[in-house]
């Protein structure tokens, strides 16, 4: 057996090598090279009721210390000999550099940082939704890649149905209902007629894009009341809310996002904690041995990709009617994909893709809040920035990790 | 194991039908049935020119279904069945006839274009125009297309192909506008250098999948993504920009750096057609004949065989990408050095994807994927004339297109609609591996 995730030494000095790369960005550019006594203000409060005073730092100071803090933990890296920790090692790390990062961009400006946090929940329920699909159908045995197209046209549908009834859980309905239908093609596809899974996945993607082109210009463009869509309002949880900083952070949000957080509570304690989460696993890793045990494999495949759309299909949803409303050309633009490495990162489990899941959405909100603020970083790198890491997670962070034992596997009762 | 993907291990090597799908010797007709007999009862055999043409089919008729249900001329028609049921269904034929008339005559050959040019003797240009258009929308097609199906028969699913050939594009207009070189020299480099730009490219996912696992289909995805968002940045910065303009438009490539006209200027086809054919030719020899193609056949069937015969899976991995994206990337040194001169965001259309069903639809041979090309060409290019004289998006074609590639995915799908008869074709073969293949 190997372990879950396998940290070999020479990765473990990979990350400190990198840890002490950007310490030196720390302590040069964000720090030596900016003016004495910038300042860079952080308003923290939202919530009038319970004013929280701005919080000012000097951007100098804080850059250099968070950088001889970094380099200090590139050493403890790069100096040991065992791999125990290395994780939280290197997570501290990169919290540092962020930290700095945002003192440095924020410098002579000021930076509402409730509102960018809030944000990236808003931009990280997407990503949720997807990888919990991702989970429930690799749980099963299936490679999803169709989430990026269930995402598109669960949009798509979740738009054109609240612009046409005025009713947005009718939306919501269609946005899952479009994405349980193309996990149904999926799994039809894959498991009935053994067509290879990842490439019945990537055609779902082609055909979603696609389908909602052509609608977009031949339905969408005539008819724009098709596309006026409401959004749902943020939901403010009684109490919970008035909180200073975590509270409008986490429970003034709208109901995506508490529907993610429940799915996820939800779906992690249905896989590890119930029959029917055993069986799925065990179809997942062996499918002959379940299937010795007279559990029906391809129906409890058929029934975790059906479900997995409808998931994914939520995320579309909480895409357009969840935070900007109207439907745009692609409007997923390859977080389809961001929610599988999320998923990979996550070692499979619900709780690990949340980790990954916010840190892209952290990325994705932190792009459009620097595009504001005019930061002297070309647009285009900032918009590069969420795929870059979504690169370097799948490949360097992750290591070799072990999916479930008969994932993209085809089964066949003998 | 089902029936397509059954017996990995077992696969013949490559990707050929079993023997008895081949014509005339059909086991299932018997040795005395008459030739017509025989010639007959392949239609209804499940073999790989019936699959292929009765996915097509299908796509067609659910495209214009597709085209039926958005059209408010025919809607309206079918609200009022009742009182006029005769001009309901003509105009839901017609509107479909219509739709694809436009594409066959925008893309192939014009009958009224022939007639004027016969009867007045001039504009015999126009005749050959769409054909001439065709190939030259196929081109970039065919370089994507091998590139692709290169990985596919090695068991390596490149989407990047889009990421590949703006690679590939970028580096053939930094040679063309950079060097100064009498042409038999310099568009000789020009080409070298989108290979080099998409080899570079596609040498990424290569080496990620092969040092640390990562899977190919995430790592290209992301990859087209940054490229677009690179090209974004260069295009606005010098060397690239355009000296004198805000727009994120890049310089002119110079004369020597383009692509002669094969039949003079009226005609856009030019020499990279050639070259995307000769590039076909040799994957063809190169898979077939060289050992290291066949060591990429190997693994793509069964890597563990390749292990054990002292074949580095590692290395044959990073090759193919390498590889796949120096075809991609000379796809966009295609269409820039070929039509464009200049390079603009976003660049490269759907060629990524377009690739991706062009080698599904060739089956991953080089003849298959020229023919595959052509036929998305034309339905590309086709579709502009339908646009034009119909109204109907061009978003239709891709609608189709994705449609074929369903049906040519899923064989048995199409065998069952059609209750062919199963012969020892399997359709196509393709394996993408799990996340840690």
């Amino acid at each position: 057996m190997r372990a879950e995730r396998v940290v070999s030494i020479a990765r473990v000095r990979g990350m400190g090598i990198f840890l002490g790369l950007i310490s030196l960005v720390m302590l040069l550019p964000f720090g030596f090279e900016v003016p004495a006594r910038t300042e860079a203000t952080f308003e923290i409060s939202q919530a009038p009721a319970l004013p929280v005073p701005a919080l000012s730092m000097d951007v100098r100071l804080v850059s250099v210390v968070l950088g001889l803090v970094t380099a200090a933990l590139c050493g403890v890296l790069v100096l040991r000999r065992s791999t125990r920790g290395a994780y939280a090692v290197f997570t501290a790390g990169v919290l540092c550099f962020l930290w700095s990062f945002l003192v440095w961009v924020g410098r002579g400006n000021s930076l509402n940082f409730v509102a960018l946090l809030g944000l990236s929940l808003i931009s990280a329920t997407p990503i949720v939704y997807g990888s919990l699909s991702g989970v429930l159908c690799e749980r099963s045995g299936v490679v999803n890649i169709a989430i990026e197209g269930q995402f598109l046209l669960g949009a798509f549908c979740a738009v054109v149905v609240d612009s046409a009834t005025g009713s947005l859980w009718a939306g919501v309905a269609a946005g899952a209902a479009v994405g349980a239908l193309l996990g149904w093609v999926l799994a039809f596809l894959a498991l009935r007629y053994g067509a290879d899974q990842i490439i019945v996945g990537v055609l779902i993607d082609a055909f979603a894009l696609g389908f909602t082109n052509y609608m977009l210009e031949q339905v969408l463009s005539p008819h724009e009341n098709l596309n006026s869509p409401g959004t749902f309002p943020a939901v403010a949880l009684p109490g919970l809310s008035r909180i200073p900083i975590v509270g409008p952070i986490l429970f003034d949000q709208n109901v995506f996002v508490y529907g993610a957080a429940m799915l996820l509570v939800l779906v992690n304690v249905a896989l590890f904690r119930t029959r029917w989460g055993l069986r799925v696993r065990a179809v997942g890793e062996h499918p002959q041995a379940a299937a010795t045990v007279g559990i029906h494999v391809l129906s409890v495949r058929y029934r975790n990709v059906v479900l997995g759309g409808l998931v994914a299909g939520l995320g579309g949803a909480a895409l357009s009617i969840g935070s900007t409303g109207q439907f745009s050309q692609d409007m997923s633009a390859g977080l389809g994909f961001v929610a599988l490495a999320a998923m990979i990162f996550g070692r499979w489990r619900p709780y690990g893709a949340l980790g990954a899941a916010l840190l892209f959405g952290f990325a994705r909100s932190l792009v459009g809040f620097l595009g504001v603020l005019g930061v002297a970083i070309p647009a285009p790198f900032l918009s590069m920035a969420p795929y870059v890491i979504t690169i370097a997670v799948v490949a360097g962070l992750v290591g070799r990790v072990r999916p479930p034992g008969a994932d993209g596997v085809p089964y066949r009762a003998e | 194991m089902s029936a397509t993907s059954g017996g990995r291990g077992a696969a013949p090597v490559g990707d050929e039908p079993a023997p008895a799908s081949e014509p005339g010797v059909t086991p299932a007709s018997g040795p005395q049935a008459p030739w017509w007999s025989r010639t007959v009862r392949l239609f209804g055999e499940a073999n790989p020119l019936v699959l292929t043409v009765l996915a097509m089919l299908s796509a067609v008729v659910l495209g214009g279904v597709l085209i039926d249900a958005t059209s408010t001329t025919v809607l309206h028609a079918w609200s009022r069945i009742g009182s006029h049921p005769g001009r309901a269904l003509s105009l839901t034929v017609t509107t479909v006839a219509d739709a694809y008339g436009a594409i066959f005559t925008g893309s192939i050959i014009s009958p009224s274009a022939v007639s004027h040019a016969v009867s007045t003797g001039k504009g015999w240009t126009g005749v050959f125009t769409p054909l001439s258009e065709t190939a030259t929308y196929a081109t970039p097609l065919i370089f994507a297309g091998l590139g692709v199906a290169l990985g596919f028969s090695t068991g390596v699913f490149n989407i990047g192909a889009q990421g590949q050939l703006i690679g590939g594009a970028l580096a053939a207009l930094y040679a063309g506008f950079e060097l100064h070189l009498p042409i038999g020299i310099h568009l000789p480099l020009v080409v070298l250098a989108g290979a080099a730009g998409g080899a570079a490219v596609g040498f990424v996912p290569g080496i990620l999948k092969a040092r640390t696992g990562a899977h190919e289909v995430i790592v290209t995805i992301m990859l087209n993504y940054v490229m677009i968002y690179l090209l974004d940045y260069l295009l606005t910065v010098q060397p690239f920009q355009q000296p004198g303009q805000t727009n994120a438009v890049s310089r002119v490539l110079s004369g020597t750096a383009r692509q002669p006209h094969l039949f003079g200027s009226g005609l856009s086809v030019n020499l990279s057609f050639i070259l995307a054919l000769a590039m076909g030719a040799a994957m063809s020899w190169f898979m077939r004949s060289s050992t290291l193609g066949f060591s990429f056949r190997v693994i793509g069937s069964n890597p563990d065989a390749g292990r054990t015969a002292g074949m580095s899976v590692a290395k044959v991995t990073t090759l193919v990408m390498t590889f796949s994206g120096l075809l991609a990337g000379m796809a966009g040194m295609a269409t820039l050095t070929g039509t464009d001169f200049y390079l603009s965001s976003p660049y490269g259309g759907n060629i990524g994807f377009d690739a991706i069903t062009v080698a599904l639809l060739g089956r991953n041979k080089p003849v298959g994927v020229l023919l595959g090309s052509l036929l998305w060409a034309s339905l590309e290019y086709g579709a502009k004339n339908m646009q034009l004289n119909t109204g109907i998006p061009v978003d239709l074609a891709s609608v189709v297109q994705a449609l074929i590639v369903f049906f040519i995915a899923t064989p048995l799908l199409v065998r069952d609609i059609y209750h062919l008869r199963q012969t020892g074709a399997r359709g196509v073969q393709l394996f993408t591996k799990g996340w840690s293949g």
